[in-house]
């Protein structure tokens, strides 16, 4: 394992402290996490992230993982006090009239009902929270290609409209035998041309929507992921923490064909105030673009005869 | 034998109890120990086609970069992958358990549709021929995953048609083997041995024939929509004609969801089998587990949306999807906590079924507990589509089906052979493929969870780490699986002659023992007594 992690740019500005439930993690179930320490800016476990949504997810994902391990347990333990006491070798008698028991049947019946009960309730209301579409102050249209994504904003940023495709310095060390090794490439495969652009402490809703084949929008940090379908507008919704302004990275989450694994996706998460500004830039540019044609705008290209949604 | 023509009569008058030599004995096999022998072959080359793709993918993936397959190439490795391991090694090696099986537990003299029979088995190296030599037509062979999800499958070359086809022959023969199974079990079950008293394994083969005989078609016509689709200008999928490409997810998953369970009941089955067995003591709660499985097959068709909650789904239907999804825990619950009442004050051996039955009730569980995990619908659109699910899917068949496979094949290898096996290196194959499936599939619940979109033939720099080790571990039970075949090739060949109990010592109970060890060619010509 050459890889060293002090030049890797963690700037998906992970809590450093996921490591460490990462190793409880490991630990718990498997005893696999002798090296968990030294390896992991990339993490073991869910982020925490940095939305109400991630957060939340996070909650969940922690209570019924630590629910697994405690029935793990308890289960294993039995099991393992099984065969270490009824050992042959050790002239453990087979008790024959041990067949069935209706009370104890039952009882493990029952109480795994109770405790599934128990996990959807949250997981539940958890539904009710994502799916709450409502009062969004900032949409943007996401429509996937092979391989790139288009973001067309709307309402007040209208008129922006860009494509976003993996970044060059990736592109040429992921040719195969390009002799280029990938950890010298800064943000290998995570890195874009252009990056959404989003305000924090805004409830932003993406419209995603494919124009070929289906693939899927994921920024974990997040919690945000659904499918671009062709023929169909899927909604999703976050709101990034104030404070939390920063570049987040993911991936194409469905299999696309031939560079699934080279589309991916980076939000640039600014504060409202620097958000509006980049939306003044981002409009002179477009502006600029339609008055010289031909002369155009590094991030705001307008395809020809293509109406913006209202 | 009503089934004989005449010119067989002569032969089966003067040789009755002799099978036919040379290559008709198997290109015309109507016995059922021949075509589970065969089917059980069949299943083992496909183990090893299969595993050898999964060679490839992990080394593709052992570091960050390209250095092997160009991402196609890397793509119809992980679609065939899939096809291969489901179709070609999990479910012809159940079916060939069922045929060696089913009439030896059930004191039936032979499968109820010998020819049937015939005709399913031979179907599947024709299906198989297509399948994998549409990796030599131009275009290479489908990369759109084994779940064929449209429009990305529709843009396939002329490995397409083939596709399509060799799904076509593997639904026929799966269909066939499951009404063979149903018939033989209705009509063919010695006086006395009522439904209850029927051994587990037969039992999770009678539900999963249902099964199969209520989805196979389901995908059959899903695959023909695709066909029309591409071919003649249909549009079931295509949104620009009007169609829905959610709609084959939906149809896809009420057959793939099913299949799922096809590929572990006759596990849960063989499990019931092995443990009593090794525990010297009746298996707890034989009812109840019957209509554990029972319940499984039903809830199996009440769940498929869970697979696709991503999609977008109104907040009624992700609700129920969860809700369903989660109940399964119940009756699967009930099947490890009986099974463990089994060993419960027995007298334990750990003979090598035994030691695969033992993985496979901790390992299974760590599948289980990851599938309440993915239930968790918010948690899921974190986890779906990533390598969370890989580690899923991979531990309930891989320390699931495939070792519960294992575990019947070193639990009846004897009985089939009239050997006895060598136990130190059976032993020794347990003992690494238990330690290296782990290396194998527990690291990528990490790489999932740290955010690794799974079918990606390169990944961010920081996945690396275990990634290295999930292909250590890979190749290290890839190479382990040799010693099976050795172990195999060795007791079909001889080596300590095998008892009609075989286990000696365990008293196992089922008709299988009261045979000789080999069975015979003919068993049961005559109905056993069953008390």
């Amino acid at each position: 394992m050459s890889v060293t992690r002090g030049d890797i740019d963690d700037s998906t500005s992970r809590p450093r402290g996921s490591w460490a439930r990462g190793l409880c993690l490991a630990l718990a179930t498997a005893g696999l996490a002798g090296k968990a320490g030294a390896n992991t800016s990339g993490g073991m476990n869910l982020p925490v992230g940095v939305t109400s949504l991630s957060q939340n997810i996070y909650a969940l994902h922690m209570q019924v993982f630590w629910t697994c391990v405690v029935i793990a347990v308890l289960v294993f333990g039995v099991m393992i006090y099984a065969l270490v006491k009824f050992r042959h070798s050790q002239g453990a008698i087979p008790d024959t009239t041990m067949l069935h028991s209706t009370k104890v049947e039952i009882i493990w019946t029952i109480i795994p009902v109770l405790i599934l009960v128990g996990l959807a309730i949250p997981a539940a209301r958890g539904i009710l929270f994502m799916e709450d579409m409502r009062n969004s102050q900032l949409s943007v249209r996401v429509t996937a290609y092979q391989w790139k994504w288009q973001y067309q904003y709307m309402g007040a940023a209208k008129g922006i409209n860009f494509f976003s495709t993996l970044a060059r310095s990736s592109n040429f060390a992921r040719q195969l035998h390009s002799g280029i090794d990938p950890k010298t490439v800064p943000n290998y495969l995570l890195d874009v041309d252009n990056p959404l652009v989003i305000p924090s402490g805004t409830k932003v809703r993406l419209l995603l929507t494919s124009q070929d084949v289906i693939h899927a929008w994921w920024v974990p940090d997040f919690g945000a992921k659904r499918s671009a379908i062709p023929g169909f507008v899927n909604e999703l919704w976050f709101t990034v923490d104030p404070g939390k302004e920063g570049v987040y990275r993911g991936q194409c989450a469905a299999l696309c064909g031939r560079d699934h694994g080279f589309m991916p996706i980076v939000v640039d998460v600014r504060t409202p105030d620097d958000f509006k500004k980049w939306v003044e830039e981002q409009k002179a540019a477009v502006k600029q673009a339609s008055t010289h044609a031909g002369d155009e705008p590094r991030s705001a290209q307008l395809l020809p005869g293509q109406s913006l949604p209202h | 034998m009503a089934y004989a023509n005449a010119s067989e009569h002569a032969h089966h008058d003067t040789d009755h109890n002799q099978p036919p030599t040379g290559i008709k004995r198997w290109l015309f096999a109507t016995n059922h120990k021949d075509i589970g022998t065969m089917y059980l072959l069949f299943s083992l080359t496909m183990f090893f086609v299969g595993g050898t793709m999964a060679m490839m993918i992990r080394a593709e993936l052992f570091q960050p970069g390209l250095q092997l397959f160009d991402p196609v190439f890397f793509n119809q490795l992980t679609t065939n992958h899939g096809l291969i391991m489901i179709f070609g090694a999990i479910m012809p090696a159940f079916v060939g358990l069922a045929n060696w099986m089913i009439p030896l537990q059930i004191g039936a003299p032979d499968m109820a549709l010998p020819r049937m029979n015939n005709l399913s088995f031979w179907i599947l190296p024709f299906a198989f021929t297509l399948l994998l030599g549409s990796l030599f037509v131009p275009g290479g062979a489908s990369a759109g995953g084994w779940t064929m999800y449209p429009p990305l499958s529709l843009q396939a070359g002329d490995s397409f048609p083939m596709l399509i086809f060799a799904i076509h022959l593997m639904g026929a023969s799966s269909i066939m083997g499951a009404i063979n199974v149903i018939v033989t079990i209705m009509n063919m079950r010695a006086p006395g041995m009522n439904l209850l008293k029927m051994p587990l394994f037969t039992w999770s083969w009678l539900i999963t024939a249902y099964l199969l005989i209520a989805v196979m078609p389901v995908l059959a016509g899903a695959v023909t929509m695709l066909l029309t689709d591409h071919f003649f200008g249909t549009s079931f999928f295509n949104p620009a004609g009007g169609g829905d490409p959610v709609m084959f997810e939906h149809v896809f998953w009420f057959f793939g969801h099913p299949e799922v369970y096809i590929m572990i009941l006759p596990a849960f089955g063989i499990i019931s089998e092995i443990l009593p067995t090794f525990s010297r003591k009746p298996l707890f709660g034989a009812t109840s587990m019957i209509y554990a499985i029972a319940s499984i097959g039903f809830l199996s068709f009440i769940v498929w949306a869970h697979h696709m909650f991503a999609d977008g789904m109104p907040v009624a239907a992700q609700l129920f999807y969860m809700m369903t999804t989660m109940l399964i825990a119940v009756p699967t619950g009930v099947k490890i906590f009986n099974w463990t009442a089994t060993m419960w004050r027995g007298s334990l051996t750990f003979e090598p079924p035994m030691l695969f039955a033992i993985a496979f009730m901790f390992l299974f569980s760590i599948g289980g507990f990851s599938g309440v995990m993915l239930a968790i619908v918010p948690a899921d659109f974190q986890y779906n589509q990533t390598y969370f699910v890989v580690a899923h899917f991979h531990y309930v068949l891989v320390p699931g089906s495939l070792f519960a496979i294992m575990g019947a094949v070193y639990y009846w290898l004897p009985k089939w052979t009239g050997h006895m096996y060598n136990m130190t290196l059976a032993k020794t194959h347990f003992w690494l493929s238990a330690i290296f499936v782990n290396v194998l599939f527990f690291p990528q619940h990490f790489l999932g969870l740290a955010g690794m979109p799974r079918r990606i033939p390169d990944y961010a720099v920081q996945f690396t780490d275990w990634n290295m080790v999930s292909s250590i571990g890979g190749f290290s039970f890839g190479l382990s699986q040799i010693l099976f075949a050795i172990v195999i090739i060795q007791c079909i060949r001889g080596g300590k002659k095998a008892t009609a109990e075989v286990w000696e010592g365990t008293h196992p109970t089922g008709l299988e023992w009261t045979i000789p060890s080999p069975a015979p060619f003919h068993s049961f010509s005559t109905a056993p007594d069953i008390k």
